[in-house]
């Protein structure tokens, strides 16, 4: 039988506990149980249709603009099932942000960019906050010495890398403590993917990093975690360094090695 | 774990890696050819083929080259993972081994060189023994890296043992023979280096089963060794 949970001792930020995802009767995830902390970048890595973006959904409920799709077993943010109830969706996905993999800014200024979710949340009481929010967002995520002199020029005319890292000074602005970022780097091209690596490497124990990639070289550079998913299942979940040079599963290694049929 | 591993889906990673393993056989097989032949000189005395032993080094030692060349190109090319990066890993290191071997007997040659009266030192008679158990030591190292047989690279490590024992009583036999006979000094004291190269050959042959059974286990023999007494009960 094989242990399917992967618990850590340290604090965890986000805990999945035997997490099963449906889309109708079609069974997507089959029990998946993980911890997430702040001094580990986890990444997802799988063959496509393995789960892995979905169970990244799961996290903060991206699944629910989904209409068939249905989630089973218990997820928490700092201890709070954010199934429950009680639980805001809105106030959660600003706790636990996204960044996806086709950069998506809004067809706003970059100011208005990175100011939207500030001003929704009623974060910023005045102008002078709201820029100073603005100014430490881009700055974190290293884009605001590109930017700082055209402020008001649409976000849609960065390129692409910026784009992206426009994404994620968004996702920072409204200071949230986890971010989950899918295939964040496929549509750039290797100078913006380094970029946006590096910037992983900074934004590391400030908030919990999940990043769903397929490209394995990626996941070996950016994270200190690896978790394999196959067909549903996650079947690896360990340092990262060990995954890449001794798995202790066979289907890690077929995978990571290049032998997956 | 399954030991075994099935072809990659980019054929051309496999068509490099059986290149390589065919290089690692071809080197192996020529180092314990000349530990063979170099004994086989002391043996017989004969001097064509101690010059063969030596002049045969040069090309071990291209074949060393070639490998790290390979090792590196594969890897710059291939971005090997896991048991694809511990093989190349395991082949870089074992080039080197083996060029050491091949340099132990190129040594050996070159005294059969200098010595003529060798075989007349009855103190010496264990030597071809010793050098039958090192070219086995090798043979069977080079057989593990070829099948990925972990067991065997262990087996290999505990018969070292043998070619030590060997060391140990010819090295006694021989300073005891040059006290009674110190016109056998010079002779005996090759013979002694023959010795102990027989000794280093075998120690390298250790190396390379270490090596083998990294790159298929995963972990080295002494965190294996570690492992098991860990599970031993505590003995009285």
């Amino acid at each position: 039988m094989l242990d399917n949970t992967a618990t850590t001792s340290t604090k965890s930020k986000m805990s999945a506990r035997d997490v099963k995802v449906f889309y109708g009767e079609k069974q997507a995830i089959k029990g998946v149980s993980i911890d997430i902390d702040m001094d580990n970048v986890v990444a997802f890595i799988g063959p496509s249709g393995c789960g892995k973006s979905t169970f990244l959904r799961t996290l903060n409920r991206m699944n629910d603009t989904i209409p068939i799709a249905r989630v089973e077993g218990d997820i928490t943010l700092d201890g709070e099932n954010i199934y429950s109830s009680s639980m805001d969706v809105v106030q959660l996905r600003a706790r636990v942000g996204m960044v996806f993999q086709k950069p998506n800014p809004f067809p706003k200024s970059i100011y208005d960019n990175v100011a939207y979710g500030p001003r929704i949340h009623g974060l910023a009481p005045n102008k002078a906050e709201l820029d100073q929010i603005v100014e430490n967002s881009l700055v974190r995520a290293g884009l605001w010495n590109e930017v700082k002199d055209r402020l008001q020029d649409s976000g849609t005319a960065l390129s692409g890398g910026q784009q992206q890292r426009l994404c994620i000074a968004r996702a920072i602005a409204v200071d949230p403590e986890v971010i989950l970022m899918d295939e964040p780097c496929s549509a750039l091209d290797p100078i913006a993917t380094a970029k946006i690596e590096e910037l992983i490497h900074e934004l590391r124990g400030r908030y919990a990093i999940v990043i769903v990639t397929h490209n394995m070289q990626q996941a070996a550079r950016v994270s200190q975690k690896t978790a394999f998913f196959h067909l549903g299942t996650m079947v690896e979940y360990g340092d990262t360094s060990d995954i890449f040079t001794n798995p202790r599963e066979e289907r890690t290694r077929d995978y990571i090695t290049g032998r997956y049929g | 774990m399954n030991h075994s591993l099935n072809e990659h889906t980019l054929k051309a990673f496999d068509g490099d890696l059986t290149t390589l393993r065919g290089l690692i056989a071809e080197i192996g097989g020529r180092a314990e050819k000349a530990v063979e032949g170099a004994m086989t000189a002391l043996g017989t005395n004969d001097h064509d083929l101690a010059r063969q032993v030596v002049e045969g080094d040069k090309r071990i030692d291209a074949l060393e080259e070639q490998i790290d060349r390979m090792v590196i190109q594969t890897i710059a090319l291939r971005a090997p993972m896991a048991d694809d990066l511990r093989e190349l890993v395991a082949a870089l290191k074992i080039s080197g081994v083996v060029e050491r071997i091949g340099d132990y007997a190129k040594n050996i040659a070159k005294r059969v060189l200098l010595i003529d009266s060798g075989q007349e030192i009855d103190a010496a008679r264990l030597l071809p023994a010793m050098a039958d158990a090192t070219r086995q030591l090798v043979d069977d190292a080079f057989t593990a890296f070829a099948r990925r047989d972990a067991d065997l690279a262990v087996a290999v490590c505990a018969q070292d043992k043998t070619v030590d024992d060997f060391y140990n009583s010819i090295f006694r036999a021989l300073i005891a023979h040059m006290i009674d006979n110190p016109e056998h000094v010079g002779a005996g004291t090759h013979l002694m280096f023959i010795a102990k190269n027989l000794e280093r050959i075998g120690d390298h042959a250790t190396n390379v089963a270490e090596m083998v059974y990294f790159a298929v286990m995963g972990q080295s023999m002494n965190e294996r060794e570690r492992g098991d007494d860990a599970l031993a009960p505590d003995g009285e």
